[in-house]
Parts: C-alpha cells; sequence; structure tokens
C-alpha cells in the first residue's frame, strides 16, 4: 500500500511537468496549428538558466523568475525570426522548422553554459518527510502546488479575460477572430511566449529533482507531446489530464514491471490510443467536407 | 520539365564510376559510401513522404533492426550475411505491414507522432536488450559474405552501393511514371479524388511504407558490415530526423532531390565536424533557413526557377 | 432495368436528416438533374451514392448489383465516377497525369510492375497518356496537355476534373455543379460538353445551381428541399409544379 501511495506520488509529481509541457503544445497547436518539436528545449532552458543565475550569485528567489523571463523572451524570438517568416508553409516543412530551432537552442546552451549537469537547490530544503507511509520531497510539494496555481491561473485567464477569450476565439477560428478585430498575430507571439514560460516553469521547477543539463529538454519535450496528443491535441484539459495519465502509469511501470523500459512506455501508451482513439482520448472527432 | 530519364541516370553513372579516380584517398571514399547509403534511404523515404505525402518520423527504427538483425544473426548465430538481411527484411517489412494499417489511418501531427513513437520505442528496445545487442555500447560485425566472397575493402563496398544507388534510383524513376506512382501522388494531392479513382489508399498506403521499411532496412544491414560495427545511435530519433530533413532539403517529390539532400546532410557534420555544440547550431540554422527561403527544396525551388526564367524569355 | 435505384436513402448529421428519405431511378444514357433551395442535401445526397458517406438507412443498386455502404474505390470499380463541387485536383502533378489517375483501373498498377516499367505496362501507358490527351482537347482543355495543375485557371480545372472522371470509362457520372463560378461562354462550353456524354455511353446526374443549364439539358430532375424529395419529373413538369414553385419563392416547403 505504502508502496503503491510512493508511485502514485513520484507519478503525479512527474505527470505536473509532462502536463506544463502538454499546455505548452496546446497552446502554440492551437494559435497557429504548429507542433513545436522545440518546447522540451524551453523547459531545458528554465533549468539551465535558473541554475547558470543562481551559480552566479543570484538568489534562487530572483533566479527563477529571471529565467521564466529569459525562456520567454527565447519564445518571443523563435516566433519572430522561424515561425512568422515561414507563414503557410505545410505540417512537415513547420515540424522540420520548429526541430531546427530545438537544435540552434541545444547547441547555443552548449556552447555558453556547458555540457555538464547544473545543480539548482531546492526552493525550501531537501528534508524529505513521510506522508501516507510515502517519502516525499518538499520539491514535489511545490511543483504540485505551482502546477496547480498555474492551471487554475490559465482557466481563469482563457475563461475570463479579454486577451484569454481572443487567444481562445482564435484557435476556433483564425479568420472569424480577425473580422471582429482580433490582432491574430500578437496571439500567436503571445503563445510562443506563453508556451516558452510554461516550459521555463516546469524546468525550473524539476531541475532541483533530476538536474539541468543541455540534452534533458529532448525527453521532456517528447513526453510533452505525448501527453498532449493523448488528450486530444489542443484540448487545455486534455493536456492536463494526459500530462498526469502518463506520469501515473510511467510510475507504476516503472514500480511494478520494468524500469528500464520506462522511457518507451509512453510510446507504446500512445501508439495504443492512437490506434483505438485516432484522435486522441478527448480530441473532437471531426468530419471531412467535400 | 524534368530532365529525360536516361540522361539523369547516365550522368549519375557517369558521376559513381569516375569519382574514386579522383577522391584523394579512403577518407573521402568513406564519405562517398555514406552518402550512397543515406541516399538509398532517402530515396525510399521520399517515396513515402515527399510523393504520397505521408510522414514517418521513425525511419531509423527500420534502419536499427536491419543493422541490428545482420549484426546479431552473422555475430552470434553464425548465420550466412545475406540470409541475415533478409531476415531483417522481413522483420522490418512484416512490423510495417503490422502497424501500418492503424498508423496511415493517421493524419498530418498525430502521424507524426506514431511514427515518432514507433522509432523511439525500436531504438530504446535495442539499448535495453543488453544480452543480444551489447547495449549502448554497440556490437561488432563481421564481414559481409556472399558465395564466399568477402566484401571488405573500401573500394569493393563503394561499388557495392553504387550499384545499389544506381538500381533504387533507376526502379524509384520507373515507378513515379507508372500508375501505381501516380496513385501514390494522387493520394498526397486529393485523397478522396484518388478514391473515387478506384484507388484504394489504404492498400497503396500501406504497400509504399511496407516498401521503404524494407528498403531501410536492407540498408541498415549494409551500414552494419561496412562500419563493422553498429550502435543504437543509428535508431534513434536524431536519425530518423536526419534522414527526414534530406528528403525535406533535398525536395520532396524529387528522386534527383533526395540524392543532393543525402549528399549535402552527410558531408556537412564533416564540415563541421570540431566545432563543439556549432556543428547543432550550424546544422539547426540551415534546416530553418532552407525551410524559410526554398520550402520545397532545393532541386524543386531550383526547377521552378529556371522554368520561370525559361517563360520570361519565350 | 434503371442503372441506378436509391430507396429510402438517409442520413442524419447529430439528429438533423441531411438527407431523408429519398428514392429515385436513373435510366442508363440520360441526363439527371438534383436542384433544390441551397442546403437541401444535394451534395450530400451525391456523397452518399458516391460512397464518400455512409448512408444511416435505405439502399442503392448500382448496375444490377447491391451497393449498399460501398466506399468510393469499390463503387469506381462498378463503374461510377463523380466530380466535386469544390475542385479536387492534385495540385502536386501535372495536368495530364491527373486525368491518367482517371484511368487507374484499367492499368497495371501494381508497385513492381510499376518499379521494372514492364514492357506491356510501358505500351498501355503510352496509349492511356494519348488517350488523356485526347480527352482533355475533348472537354476544352488541350491548350494545357503539357502544363502543371497548379498552372492552370479555376474553369480549366474544373472540366480537368470532367475529363479526369471520364477517362475511368464511367457507366455514370455525377457532376456536382460542373458551372459554379464559370462565365457565361465557359458555361456554355461544359452545357454541350454534357450534352455529348450520353451518346458516348455516360450517364450523367448533375447537381446544378444555373437553372437555364438545368432546363436545356436535363431529362429528368429531382428536386430537393430540406433533405426530401419534393418533386421529380421533366423539366416542363417540374417548371409547372407549384410545390416547386412554391420551394423557389420562398412561400412555403
Amino acid at each position: 500500500m505504502s508502496e503503491f501511495v510512493q508511485f502514485m506520488f513520484s507519478g503525479v509529481t512527474s505527470g505536473a511537468i509532462y502536463a506544463l509541457a502538454a499546455l505548452g503544445f496546446a497552446l502554440i497547436y492551437n494559435a497557429s496549428n504548429v507542433i513545436n518539436f522545440a518546447q522540451g528545449e524551453f523547459i531545458m532552458l528554465g533549468g539551465m538558466a535558473a541554475a547558470f543565475f543562481n551559480a552566479h550569485g543570484v538568489p534562487l528567489m530572483l533566479a527563477v523568475p529571471l529565467a521564466i523571463a529569459v525562456t520567454a523572451i527565447a519564445g518571443l524570438l523563435v516566433e519572430k525570426l522561424a515561425i512568422e517568416p515561414a507563414k503557410n508553409a505545410d505540417v512537415t516543412t513547420l515540424i522540420i522548422i520548429t526541430i531546427g530551432v530545438s537544435l540552434v537552442m541545444r547547441g547555443l546552451v552548449q556552447i555558453f553554459l556547458g555540457k555538464n549537469t547544473r545543480p539548482l537547490p531546492s526552493f525550501s530544503g531537501d528534508a524529505p518527510f513521510s506522508a501516507l507511509g510515502a517519502t516525499i520531497l518538499p520539491q514535489s510539494l511545490w511543483i504540485l502546488a505551482t502546477t496547480l496555481a498555474t492551471v487554475a491561473a490559465l482557466a481563469w485567464y482563457f475563461g475570463r479575460t479579454r486577451a484569454g477569450k481572443a487567444m481562445l476565439a482564435t484557435s476556433y477560428n483564425r479568420l472569424a477572430a480577425q473580422l471582429v478585430g482580433v490582432n491574430t498575430r500578437a496571439v500567436l507571439l503571445a503563445s510562443f511566449g506563453l508556451a516558452a514560460a510554461l516550459g521555463a516553469l516546469g524546468g525550473v521547477l524539476v531541475a532541483p529533482i533530476t538536474g539541468a543539463s543541455y540534452d534533458s529538454g529532448i525527453m521532456l519535450g517528447m513526453k510533452g507531446f505525448v501527453a498532449a496528443t493523448l488528450g486530444g491535441l489542443g484540448s487545455g484539459m486534455g493536456a492536463v489530464a494526459g500530462g498526469l495519465l502518463l506520469g501515473i502509469v510511467e510510475a507504476m511501470t516503472a514500480g511494478y514491471l520494468s524500469s528500464s523500459y520506462k522511457d518507451a512506455l509512453p510510446f507504446v501508451l500512445i501508439l495504443l490510443v492512437l490506434f483505438f482513439l485516432p484522435n486522441g482520448l478527448f480530441g473532437a472527432k471531426t468530419t471531412e467536407r467535400v | 520539365m524534368a530532365l529525360p530519364r536516361s540522361f539523369g541516370l547516365g550522368a549519375l553513372l557517369v558521376v559513381l564510376a569516375v569519382l574514386p579516380a579522383i577522391l584523394p584517398n579512403d577518407f573521402y571514399l568513406d564519405v562517398a559510401i555514406r552518402m550512397a547509403i543515406n541516399a538509398v534511404v532517402v530515396i525510399g523515404l521520399n517515396l513515402l513522404i515527399g510523393y504520397t505525402g505521408q510522414i514517418s518520423l521513425g525511419h531509423a527504427g527500420f534502419l536499427g533492426i536491419g543493422a541490428y538483425a545482420s549484426a546479431i544473426l552473422t555475430a552470434n548465430y553464425g548465420w550466412p550475411s545475406a540470409a541475415a538481411m533478409l531476415a531483417g527484411a522481413i522483420g522490418s517489412g512484416g512490423l510495417a505491414l503490422l502497424v501500418a494499417r492503424p498508423i496511415l489511418r493517421l493524419k498530418g501531427h498525430y502521424l507524426a507522432m506514431a511514427t515518432l513513437g514507433l522509432g523511439i520505442i525500436i531504438s530504446i528496445v535495442l539499448v535495453n536488450e543488453v544480452a543480444l545487442t551489447g547495449g549502448p555500447d554497440g556490437m561488432s560485425v563481421p564481414n559481409f559474405s556472399l558465395f564466399g566472397f568477402e566484401i571488405a575493402s573500401e573500394q569493393a563496398w563503394y561499388w557495392v552501393v553504387a550499384v545499389l544507388l544506381l538500381g533504387t534510383t533507376w526502379l524509384a524513376l520507373n515507378l513515379i511514371d507508372s500508375p501505381a506512382g501516380r496513385a501514390l501522388q494522387a493520394i498526397h494531392g486529393s485523397e478522396i479524388a484518388a478514391r473515387v479513382a478506384g484507388i484504394d489508399t489504404t492498400a497503396a498506403k500501406v504497400r509504399i511504407f511496407v516498401l521503404s521499411a524494407v528498403l531501410t532496412s536492407i540498408m541498415g544491414s549494409v551500414t552494419a558490415h561496412y562500419l563493422a560495427f553498429v550502435t543504437p545511435t543509428l535508431s534513434d530519433f536524431f536519425h530518423s530526423i536526419a534522414l527526414v530533413t534530406m528528403v525535406v532539403i533535398g525536395g520532396m517529390a524529387s528522386i534527383y532531390g533526395s540524392l543532393l539532400g543525402a549528399v549535402l546532410l552527410t558531408a556537412l557534420p564533416q564540415v563541421l565536424a570540431g566545432l563543439e555544440g556549432g556543428e547543432t547550431v550550424v546544422f539547426g540554422l540551415i534546416l530553418i533557413v532552407t525551410m524559410i527561403f526554398l520550402p520545397r527544396g532545393l532541386v524543386p525551388s531550383l526547377a521552378l526557377r529556371r522554368l520561370a526564367l525559361r517563360r520570361r524569355r519565350a | 432495368m434503371s442503372l441506378l435505384a436509391v430507396s429510402h436513402l438517409t442520413r442524419e448529421f447529430g439528429g438533423v436528416k441531411a438527407v431523408d428519405d429519398v428514392s429515385f431511378q436513373i435510366e442508363a444514357g440520360t441526363i439527371h438533374a438534383v436542384i433544390g433551395p441551397n442546403g437541401a442535401g444535394k451534395t450530400t445526397l451525391f456523397n452518399l451514392i458516391t460512397g464518400v458517406y455512409t448512408p444511416s438507412s435505405g439502399t442503392m443498386r448500382f448496375a444490377g448489383t447491391e451497393a449498399n455502404h460501398q466506399p468510393p474505390e469499390r463503387l469506381a470499380r462498378l463503374g461510377m465516377s463523380r466530380t466535386f463541387q469544390n475542385l479536387q485536383i492534385c495540385m502536386n502533378m501535372s495536368a495530364i497525369a491527373n486525368v491518367m489517375v482517371g484511368a487507374h483501373l484499367r492499368l497495371n498498377h501494381g508497385l513492381f510492375a510499376g518499379m521494372f516499367h514492364l514492357p506491356t505496362l510501358r505500351r498501355a501507358d503510352r496509349a492511356c497518356r494519348e488517350e488523356a490527351a485526347e480527352l482533355m482537347r475533348f472537354v476544352g482543355v488541350g491548350a494545357y496537355i503539357d502544363a502543371h495543375a497548379s498552372e492552370m485557371p479555376y474553369g480549366a480545372l474544373k472540366r480537368l476534373e470532367i475529363a479526369r472522371s471520364l477517362a475511368a470509362k464511367p457507366k455514370l457520372l455525377l457532376l456536382d455543379e460542373p458551372a459554379a463560378g464559370l462565365n457565361d461562354s465557359e458555361t456554355h462550353e461544359v452545357d454541350a460538353l454534357i450534352q455529348k456524354l450520353p451518346p458516348a455511353g455516360v450517364t450523367v446526374v448533375l447537381v446544378e445551381h444555373d437553372m437555364k443549364l438545368v432546363m436545356n439539358i436535363s431529362d429528368r430532375i429531382l428536386v430537393l428541399n430540406y433533405g426530401r424529395r419534393l418533386a421529380e419529373g421533366t423539366p416542363r413538369e417540374i417548371r409547372e409544379n407549384p410545390d416547386v414553385i412554391a420551394a423557389y419563392l420562398g412561400t412555403g416547403g
């Protein structure tokens, strides 16, 4: 029983990080129909930047928001320099462009911040405590609480504010949104900034547990993509559910079955889901018109 | 618009025939062999992605299956190399056939996700089955031999892959100019129009997926024997991406584009070698810049420009 | 016996009956029009007949066989072809290759035959190319035989689509608004083109908004309104039918 609680807790913790990554995928997908293969690099950059600032004397309380801001700016630059000039490109072209972006980001980080794994201190100490028979790191609570707050803030933003509603309207029908006066180019730009910030948030949250490294973004990005697809591309709540589901199933597999195939599991899961539900778990069924 | 088939093939034949004579040493020959191996794979992949419009981000997985089938069956079980290669091809083809129907029902990003997942799963299996594959460290592979002849020297390998490349190019050019090839292109252009014309689009997609998987697997076996050593990186996500990039940079739906893409992107790491991290940056920048300014890829973009010029003169 | 017999065909989309209990028959060698106000279910009816949509209920006989729930590629084998309201041209191919796609079923379309360019296939393919060029001239786009589909204007593409469906040598050809978006002289050409089809052995069903064209060339007309069959008959009967007049003037239906 305590074993189960332990696995459950670590599953929800990593699931929260996947959910943040998946939300980033969903945001950009909604605004532009682009799957941003560089999403994982935003996570990596957030963690690396925070660790770098902290190592150079910036207090953690400041290093974390600074890292998120830097990554958000990187997100805006990516949209301006790589996505916007390629407007009207087809899916394959856009996939290749974002893969190019991820290579550039990874390479630059490697050059300027090095190949070593950088540590980041926990937000409030490393002393684990036990609850329900499971050992829990304080950082895990930070991850859960912050993710919960972020999801609530996003729900409020998209449900209640003008800017959020404009973004939502753009995702439903770009032309109609333009007609009622939404600046869809600004929406696209904002979605990259916001997705990058979400990624960076995940990065700084998880770095105290795993450390930050220039090549840590690939797997996290992939898993975020899997989570977003599980939930049905473009669905915000689907992304969160997909992330948590993925984290839990992964932790259970690692705990009860085989830890060496832990990384393969998300992909087995997504193949099974796509085989039987081609639009993801929560995606809408569409009929083609001819 | 396109070059006559015999002219292009003739030019390729001449280049392949004189290349060993003008290359200064075995280092260049080695690069040429890698280019040719990649070119064969990329031609097969272009039939799937460029002509039929079905993306695959996991083709390196089939490369891995072929390579490890050859490595494991010849090194550990003493199989004849040709039989091992055939077994790999059958394995890849069988796997492709098994997953093709559910996977190719998907479109756009969902198809990208599924093929990416398939490739990663294969790669993870190769890394984890240490007893069989040697894990991340890889394993060594005996020479390829057929009827008592061993292919070992760079020279010998060069002629083998040159013949494979010439043959693949010929077959692919034939295919795209045949009813079966037009059916594939029609699926890309308008799937519903293709179906109304009587094309069984599912069957056609499955067939080309399996064909490209088998071709890729065979080249995986060739790679394993040529390098005499395999590691799981051959099958990883980056290799899959590199292959797709060759297709896209050279030109979607262009056989000669595939050749050019393979040549350029195989040469690139050699040119950039020694730049720690810089190699990745330059590689990424080339992808971005090419896709923004020449989204059709090099060969089709240049062909269009030439056509426009000729129209203006006429 | 009729070439196509549709009985009690119904298709619902989320509770709305886009096509509701429609029955009719089409005799070989005729031109049959389907008309009706916007949203009457004409295109849905076409999509049901050609297997693009599956009906919620109802049956269909085509060319002497039960043809219920058959996908488009199966119906094509039985001799059915169609064009589309919004063009479905393969813009990644040359104009003539588009037409040659129409002849798919009459050629050896095996992968290996294609890869090795077997001599018999090469001969058949060359003959097919000549036929395709002939068809392009027949529908009036002979000027584009060497063009790429992406270089052709809209009106020519509409006719290229007709050429592609004719390349299948169909028994029944369904034309979905062949004159939409065409100017007067182009409409006249399409009009003349359609009239040439029944003598060549192709039965025609068309959806069209251009009443003059419909009244001129149709042998029979089926009128749909709100997914239901409102009337069927010769152009003269339809013109004088009070229900039809009411529906078109918007006073009832």
